[in-house]
C-alpha cells in the first residue's frame, strides 16, 4: 500500500512540473504572437502603398503593360517554396504544411515531380528536416531565416527565386505557408508568386497627371521586384505569426489535459491513503481484541 | 506639405515638413510645397529632410520609390539607417 501512494505521488509530481513548462511556454508564445502581429501590421502600410504606386503607374499606361515576370510558359520545372518553424511542439502546425506541401505536389505537379523537376527552398528547420526524410529535392540556403528575421534576408530569397525564374531555372513558383486568421486558426495554403498575375488597370485609381522619371515601362519593372520581396516577407510573417498562434493552442490544451490528469490521480492518491489508514486501523484494533481475549 | 517615409518593417518618419532632398535614379531632387504629382525611383544616396528652413535631418538609403500627390510625399525604402 504504502509503495503504491509513494508512486502517485511522484508521478503527480511529474505532471505537475510538465504543466509548469507547458505554461511557460504558452506565455512566451503568447508574448511572441503578440510581437509578430505587430510586425505585420507595421508592414502593411508599405505593402499598400507599393500596390497603389503601381495601380497608379499601370492606368496611365495606354495600353497593356507587359512584364517579363508575367510571361506565362508550359511549366516544366516548379520551385516551391515551404515555409515552416525552425521548432516543433506547436500541434500539428508543421505537420499540415508539410501535408500542403506534398498535396501540391501530388496533385498538380506529379507528372514534373516524377522526372525530379520539382525543387523545394525551406525555411524553417522542421520542414527541410521531414521533406528531406520523405525524399524530395530540398535546399537549405534559406532555412534559418527565422533565426533572424529581417527584411534583408527575406528580399535576398525572394530575389533569388525572380532571378532563377529570369534565367528559365523555374517555370512557376508556389509559396506554400500558413496565413495568419487568428491565435486558434491556421489557414494553409498554396499562392503562386510567379509568374504574376497579369496587372490590372483598377477603377479606383487616381489619374492625375504624374510626372514620371524614369519612363513608366521601367518603373514597372522596378517595381515588380519589390512587390514580390514583400510578398515573400508577408508570408514569412504570417507563418510566424501562425507558428506561435498553434504552439499558444497546443501548450493551452497540454495545460488542461495535465489539470485533468492531476485531479483524477489526486482521487487515487486519496483513495490509496485512505485505504493505508483503514488497514491500520483494523490492525491495531484487531490487536488490541486479541490482547484482551 | 506631409511627408511619409515607410519601409518594411516600420513607419520611419511622419509629419510636416518644408521640404525633402531626394536621390532619383536620374539625379539628386528636391521637392517642396505644392509640387505636382511625381513618381520617381531612388538610389542610393541620401534623403535629407528639411523640417523647416534650417532644421534637416537625413537618412542613408539604398534604394526605393517616390510619390507625390496632393501635396502629399511618400518614400518607399527597403532599408534606411539614420545618419
Amino acid at each position: 500500500m504504502a509503495g503504491q501512494l509513494k508512486e502517485v505521488r511522484n508521478r503527480i509530481k511529474s505532471v505537475t512540473s510538465t504543466q509548469q513548462i507547458t505554461k511557460a511556454m504558452k506565455m512566451v508564445s503568447a508574448a511572441k504572437l503578440r510581437r509578430a502581429q505587430d510586425a505585420i501590421i507595421q508592414m502593411r502600410p508599405y505593402a499598400q502603398k507599393l500596390q497603389e504606386m503601381l495601380s497608379n503607374i499601370v492606368s496611365n499606361v495606354d495600353g497593356d503593360a507587359s512584364v517579363s515576370l508575367a510571361e506565362e510558359r508550359a511549366v516544366e520545372k516548379v520551385l516551391l517554396i515551404v515555409i515552416t518553424s525552425d521548432r516543433g511542439l506547436a500541434g500539428a502546425y508543421n505537420a499540415n504544411i508539410v501535408k500542403a506541401a506534398r498535396t501540391a505536389i501530388r496533385e498538380r505537379y506529379a507528372a514534373q515531380h516524377a522526372k525530379g523537376n520539382v525543387a523545394i527552398w525551406n525555411i524553417g528547420k522542421k520542414g527541410f528536416e521531414s521533406l528531406t526524410r520523405h525524399g524530395y529535392k530540398t535546399h537549405a540556403t534559406y532555412k534559418d531565416i527565422f533565426l533572424n528575421l529581417k527584411f534583408e534576408y527575406v528580399q535576398e530569397a525572394a530575389q533569388a527565386a525572380v532571378k532563377a525564374f529570369e534565367n528559365r531555372e523555374f517555370d512557376a513558383v508556389e509559396i506554400v505557408y500558413s496565413e495568419f486568421k487568428n491565435a486558434a486558426t491556421q489557414n494553409f495554403v498554396t499562392e503562386r508568386f510567379l509568374p504574376i498575375p497579369k496587372i490590372v488597370k483598377k477603377a479606383g485609381a487616381t489619374k492625375a497627371d504624374f510626372i514620371f522619371e524614369p519612363a513608366k515601362e521601367i518603373l514597372i519593372a522596378e517595381l515588380m521586384p519589390k512587390i514580390l520581396n514583400t510578398q515573400l516577407y508577408k508570408a514569412i510573417l504570417d507563418a510566424h505569426a501562425s507558428e506561435h498562434g498553434a504552439r499558444m493552442t497546443a501548450m493551452d490544451k497540454a495545460s488542461e489535459n495535465a489539470n485533468e490528469l492531476l485531479r483524477s490521480l489526486k482521487i487515487s492518491y486519496n483513495r490509496a491513503r485512505q485505504a493505508a489508514i483503514t488497514t491500520e486501523l483494523t490492525e491495531i484494533v484487531s490487536g488490541a481484541a486479541a490482547l484482551q481475549g | 506639405m506631409t511627408l511619409e517615409i515607410l519601409t518594411p518593417e516600420k513607419k520611419l518618419y511622419s509629419g510636416d515638413v518644408y521640404g525633402v532632398q531626394l536621390p532619383g535614379t536620374e539625379g539628386l531632387f528636391e521637392v517642396l510645397d505644392k509640387h505636382a504629382p511625381l513618381v520617381s525611383s531612388l538610389g542610393a544616396g541620401r534623403i535629407k529632410i528639411l523640417k523647416d528652413k534650417t532644421a534637416t535631418s537625413s537618412y542613408s538609403i539604398q534604394g526605393g520609390f517616390v510619390e507625390v500627390l496632393n501635396n502629399h510625399v511618400t518614400v518607399l525604402v527597403e532599408g534606411a539607417s539614420a545618419e
